[in-house]
């Protein structure tokens, strides 16, 4: 089986963001960054696939900075087998720019199952995985949190809103992986070590025009701090009455 | 790593919060590799799942965590500094380094169990030891088949181990009887293998101090739990006893020879404990910073009044000052020309930090500060230990000194 990973390197959320003087951005300075969560699980989806035909390749491909190789190699270090960055120094908010780059490089690299996590956590598009399925002319199942590949099918379990779906589909296909399908692996120190000598390609990506453009962000406003009304049951009358007049919610 | 490079790497933190970055204000990150980043990042991430949940428990039950002796060999983390075709992961030792540091973030007595197991068990294998006890023994160390343990210290000797009592005596067919007792054995009850510090000729010689893989279920040896420890309480101590222990021929280490054999086992070990009580040091600064932000008093947070912060201060200045030591040691070693001297200034400096970064957490928490829902406390008990063994703090100021002096303060 011959499976390829889009991964996402992403920054990682604990830091407190901040945004550039100009608003167009967030500050990059400072921030540390790792593989997109659903991309972690794709990766295991596909390391798990592999291991359990007792054959084929895992490759990853990482459209993003010449830094976004630390992602690929750490993928490589969980297991995956080769890895290609199309790399760019831009800042791409154009979902199907980003769709055609990784379309041409995946079209004629015969992959059995393309996987992709279900979104990105910085961008929240949950646009990429279907958009190449759809260059590809490919089938597509999306949220996918059960998967069984047999032969030249797939069967699938979507996450719904409050229900699940069970889908089948020929291979080849693209899937987008959601929360629940496994728990990612840590890379072992030898796999570490591994992947500093398997093959990682470096090309520039092919975006074109980009359609959609981001000219301004902000961050929330700061919540204000909380009130306390009273304690114990004396204070009830004044809480209720909060509630209705100034929160609402009631 | 090029001046271009590191300048490069280096934020200004204009808008950074600094406890998102573990207190990495100097960016030792970025002279870090990409390799030695994602090992650290790899062990944090197993230490944050399998370690913090339990530990406390652990320590309260004086328990150590058997059950995590797997996957640390599965992930390559016992040995992982020796070379691959021993089955180990042929780390650079600043990597090694990493490791302790995060596995001590956790709990000293498991870095302990780490750095007893690879620096005290497998390298004097390595370096002492036959090809044919090389093949035998380090891969199923590496994978945690067996376990050992380090027998030098006795309970008269201590800080002086030329005075050991415990005597190897060859047979006319070449094997061994080992006689005499050893005090303060991490992982002794649960080891497979020991390796046994004996003198094989006169009293008086410590040149004639060799080492033995004994297996513990050698008739004659036996194993004693350490009862009553108010530290390291989630690690394996133990006494040894070995009344008439016949080995074979072969269980001798051929390359060991005199007390400088066990001494260079020490040095490797005291380079891994230089490391990890910086990682004991960072889970305390971590909590004191998380507590002063959040505990309020006198109607703000702790954090805000001075006294909290000039302790905060001190604590990442330290922390700061300890890791850039052992990044540069570890860079000398993997040069290949690092010295014990510069070994026990580490030791000596980073446990010592350490411990007053524990203790000051500890106070800083207040009363919750003696819980074991915190870690302070457990850190700042273990670090007794850690500060006692390998080298006393007193027994390194003693090296520093002749090595200042030219002078022998030891007797």
């Amino acid at each position: 089986m011959k499976i390829a990973v889009c991964i996402k390197r992403v920054p990682v959320m604990e830091v407190k963001f901040a945004i550039t003087a100009d608003g167009s951005r967030y500050e990059e300075t400072g921030l540390k960054y790792d593989i997109n969560d659903f991309d972690l699980w794709a990766i295991e989806a596909a390391l798990q696939l592999k291991e359990k035909a007792g054959a084929g390749s895992v490759h990853v491909v990482c459209l993003g900075p010449n830094a976004a190789q630390e992602q690929i190699r750490k993928a490589m270090a969980m297991g995956a087998d080769s890895g290609t960055l199309l790399e760019t120094d831009a800042r791409v908010y154009d979902g199907l720019a980003v769709a055609r780059a990784l379309a041409a490089e995946l079209k004629d690299g015969g992959y059995d199952l393309v996987l992709f996590g279900r979104v990105a956590i910085d961008s929240m598009n949950q646009m990429t995985g279907p958009m190449v399925a759809e260059l590809l002319g490919l089938p597509v199942v999306t949220n996918v949190f059960k998967l069984d590949i047999g032969g030249a099918t797939g069967r699938a379990e979507r996450v719904l809103e409050g229900a699940s779906e069970v889908v089948e589909f020929p291979l080849p296909a693209v899937l987008t992986i959601d929360d629940g399908l496994n728990k990612e692996r840590l890379p072992s120190l030898k796999g570490i070590m591994a992947a500093k000598k398997k093959p990682l390609d470096v090309k520039p990506a092919a975006l074109g025009e980009q359609a959609v453009v981001a000219r301004s962000m902000a961050l929330p406003p700061e919540r204000a701090a909380g009130r306390i009304v009273g304690e114990g049951a004396d204070a009830v009358p004044e809480l209720v009455r909060l509630l209705q007049t100034e929160a609402k919610v009631l | 790593m090029s001046t271009d490079t590191l300048a490069a790497a280096i934020p200004a933190l204009p808008s950074v919060d600094l406890t998102a970055h573990a207190a990495d204000l100097f960016n030792i990150d970025a002279a870090l590799t990409e390799e030695e980043r994602a090992i650290r990042d790899t062990v944090r991430a197993w230490v944050n799942e399998k370690v913090l949940p339990i530990i406390g428990q652990c320590y309260v039950d004086g328990r150590f965590p058997k059950e995590l002796i797997p996957e640390m060999a599965e992930m390559g983390l016992l040995g992982s500094s020796l070379p691959e075709e021993y089955g180990c992961a042929g780390l650079s030792s600043v990597a090694y380094g990493l490791i302790m540091q995060e596995l001590e973030r956790g709990d000293s007595g498991i870095r302990s169990f780490a750095s007893v197991q690879g620096a005290l068990v497998m390298y004097p294998i390595y370096a002492f030891g036959s090809e044919e006890q090389r093949r035998t023994y380090l891969p199923r160390l590496a994978k945690g088949e067996y376990i050992g343990c380090f027998g030098l210290t006795e309970p008269d000797f201590g800080s002086n181990p030329s005075g050991m009592i415990t005597r190897a005596r060859q047979q006319a067919d070449g094997s061994w009887i080992l006689n005499g007792a050893k005090m303060w054995i991490t992982n002794g009850s649960m080891a497979d293998i020991a390796i046994i510090w004996a003198k094989t000729g006169d009293a008086d010689d410590d040149k004639s101090i060799r080492g033995f893989i004994v297996h513990t279920d050698t008739p004659g040896f036996t194993a004693k739990d350490q009862k009553g420890k108010l530290s390291l309480r989630a690690s394996d101590t133990s006494e040894l006893v070995l009344q008439d222990v016949h080995v074979s021929a072969n269980a001798l280490l051929p390359n060991s020879g005199g007390l400088k054999s066990p001494l260079m086992c020490l040095t490797q070990a005291r380079y891994g404990i230089s490391w990890g009580v910086l990682g004991a040091a960072m889970a305390c600064f971590e909590e004191a910073v998380s507590y002063a932000k959040n505990r309020v008093m006198f109607d703000r947070p702790i954090g805000g009044f001075q006294i909290q912060q000039v302790r905060l201060a001190d604590m990442l200045t330290e922390l700061v000052k300890g890791q850039l030591v052992s990044l540069h040691l570890g860079r000398l070693k993997d040069a290949g020309n690092f010295t014990p001297v510069q070994v026990s200034l580490a030791k000596r400096n980073n446990v010592h930090i350490a411990t007053e970064a524990a203790r000051e957490t500890r106070r800083l928490l207040g009363g919750n500060g003696i819980l074991a829902e915190y870690a302070a406390m457990r850190h700042m008990a273990n670090l007794e230990s850690v500060y006692t063994y390998e080298g006393t703090h007193d027994v390194h100021s003693l090296i520093l000194g002749q090595a200042i002096t030219g002078l022998n303060a030891f007797k």
